[in-house]
């Protein structure tokens, strides 16, 4: 229902949308837009000051020139600041990708569990399960800290597992209600023919089930690649992630703005592209995450 | 037996993840409580029971009511604020605006950037630096003949600094509120809205008597999800102005105590009452959550 639709002139006056319409109606779209515009540009002024600042010559750069745009182009910030954070992207890399896949997979089986394959006593599993979501995560590190030593993982793999564990909750959460919007008559059928429990989820229910994939896929590798607290907790030098990286050049008195802020915009780009290609599936991860009121 | 080998592939399948919850969830949280009871300093654990001291000790700290202020503060602007700018968005998009999806994705980019690479940006924007050296925001409003808008943000010596970063944690996180928002008013029938304006209800009646009562479960959920974020924010902070006591809070304490003082015991009692705080609201609204889907 639009209220710039406008109404046939031979219609009677409520026929398509049944509002009577005031004469400040094109007055309030007007301010609408307006009021949007003016959100958005406040919106993006801190990834203004990010792209124009980080694609600065460095010699061009000062508090006085912060919201001046550059006279030209230059990638000489980003090629200083690379060599500091290559090591942390590629450890991101290597953890945030197999977390998010391992997360979605555990997530994905137990979603259909507590979605189509109901046992006893699963209406008490799944909410334990959630509140692994809303724990702060300070009141897990002491235990972490000493388990993981314990076991000889203060590393990258140790990390991988704890984002595993850790996005466990969500993933699960996003495919029981994917699983639960499936109609049954599909699980049935798939009974019907004989299929067990394993035959049915492996070849029936995850199949059908990439978009929750994709959405579970997109959540987890976000929050493993954005995390902080785990990577400083679990990792030394050699195995930092890329915002401990990024924290670490930026948190320096002696590095630049400049170069902070190329550092951050670098560190940005892989979520921001997903977010871009993908960002229909983020927004239902974001639902997901809502539980339903 | 026969009941047994109907679920047994089922349970087979959710023990993993139920058996790594278990230890990693309840466990630690046991695991956590047990060193607040016990005495442990310094890197040798020393789990030994000493009473409830550490947490005896908390009110007379000032460092910690300090903190617990701090978070009030934050949460209180950071809830408020991102609710009221979400909820504006998402009336303002509501009505099918052209270019909906490019709307959307700026009020929402925000959320796909780390709390370190946010906190960086916002850092130089919120510089309370003068004369020659004037950056951020507030050379900007000088620039626009706005100076009596200059203001120290988080370096305030007031009670508020912890406010200016509400600021960039509602950069952040009110598009999430706006989407939650969105999905609920797109929710409302359009039959029943109609209903109401047949009936002679204006536009603002069937806002209040219409659509407001089918939005409080999306700001239910809205307030548990933006309040427990603000209990346990600790990148943002940390990355902000590691030094600054002006906005650090409880979360930011535990690891301080923990990992740099190496009181462990002190670290695991603030880390305890930040579980009960975030459990106030959570258990709660898990609870209904899932009850009331059951009804449906």
């Amino acid at each position: 229902m639009s209220t710039v639709s406008t109404v046939p002139a031979a219609a009677p006056a409520l026929a398509t949308d049944g509002r009577i319409r005031s004469r400040w109606a094109p007055w309030i779209t007007a301010s609408r837009y307006a009021a949007l515009v003016g959100l958005v540009v406040v919106f993006l002024v801190p990834l203004y000051v990010l792209v124009i600042t980080a694609f600065k010559d460095p010699t061009q750069v000062s508090p006085k020139q912060m919201w001046a745009l550059p006279d030209s182009v230059s990638l000489e910030t980003f090629r200083t600041v690379w060599p500091t954070m290559k090591d942390g992207f590629r450890n991101s890399i290597v953890m945030a990708v197999p977390a998010a896949v391992i997360a979605s997979f555990l997530g994905a089986a137990n979603g259909f569990v507590l979605s189509k394959w109901r046992f006893p006593g699963a209406d008490v599993v799944f909410p334990l399960i959630l509140f692994g979501m809303f724990i702060p995560y300070q009141a897990i590190l002491i235990p972490l800290n000493q388990l993981m030593r314990d076991l000889d993982m203060h590393d990258l793999t140790g990390l991988t597992l704890v984002h595993v564990v850790y996005g466990l909750p969500i993933t699960t959460l996003i495919f029981r209600s994917y699983f639960g919007g499936l109609s049954d008559e599909l699980i049935d059928a798939a009974q019907v023919d004989g299929a067990g429990m394993l035959r049915t989820f492996f070849f029936v229910a995850l199949p059908v089930a990439l978009p929750a994939f994709a959405v579970a896929i997109i959540w987890e590798f976000t929050s493993a690649w954005n995390d902080f607290i785990f990577g400083l907790v679990l990792t030394s030098r050699q195995d930092w992630p890329v915002t401990i990286a990024l924290n670490n050049i930026a948190g320096s008195q002696v590095v630049p703005f400049h170069q902070a802020v190329a550092a951050a915009l670098l560190a940005s780009v892989p979520t921001l592209v997903v977010y871009v290609l993908m960002g229909r599936f983020f927004m239902r991860g974001l639902m997901a995450g809502a539980l339903k009121g | 037996m026969h009941r047994l080998r109907r679920w047994a592939p089922g349970l087979l399948l959710v023990s993993p993840s139920l058996i790594l919850l278990g230890i990693f969830v309840y466990g630690f949280l046991g695991w956590n409580l047990r060193v607040s009871l016990s005495d442990w300093r310094g890197l040798r654990p020393d789990y030994a029971y000493a009473g409830t001291g550490n947490y005896r000790k908390l009110p007379d700290d000032t460092r910690f009511t300090d903190d617990v202020q701090n978070v009030l503060v934050f949460t209180v602007v950071f809830v408020v604020g991102t609710l009221v700018v979400g909820f504006l968005l998402a009336t303002l998009i509501e009505r099918r605006v052209r270019f909906e999806g490019f709307f959307r994705g700026v009020f929402l980019f925000p959320m796909a950037i780390s709390f370190i690479a946010t906190a960086i940006v916002w850092r130089w924007l919120l510089s309370n630096a003068q004369g020659n050296q004037e950056t951020g925001l507030n050379k900007l409003f000088g620039q626009l003949h706005l100076g009596f808008l200059a203001n120290s943000w988080f370096k305030s010596k007031t009670m508020w600094a912890p406010a200016a970063i509400a600021l960039p944690a509602g950069w952040a996180l009110s598009g999430y509120v706006m989407a939650l928002f969105l999905a609920g008013l797109r929710g409302v029938p359009d039959d029943l809205r109609e209903a109401a304006r047949v009936d002679g209800a204006n536009e603002p009646r069937v806002f209040w008597h219409v659509v407001r009562p089918m939005l409080l479960p999306v700001l239910m959920s809205a307030v548990v999800i933006l309040a427990h974020i603000s209990l346990k924010t600790f990148d943002l902070m940390f990355a902000m102005d590691v030094e600054s006591r002006k906005i650090e809070t409880p979360a930011l304490y535990m690891w301080f105590t923990t990992f740099d003082g190496l009181n462990f015991s002190r670290g695991a009692a603030i880390a305890t009452l930040l579980v009960l705080g975030i459990s106030v609201v959570t258990v709660p609204y898990i609870t209904y959550s899932v009850r009331s889907e059951r009804k449906r």
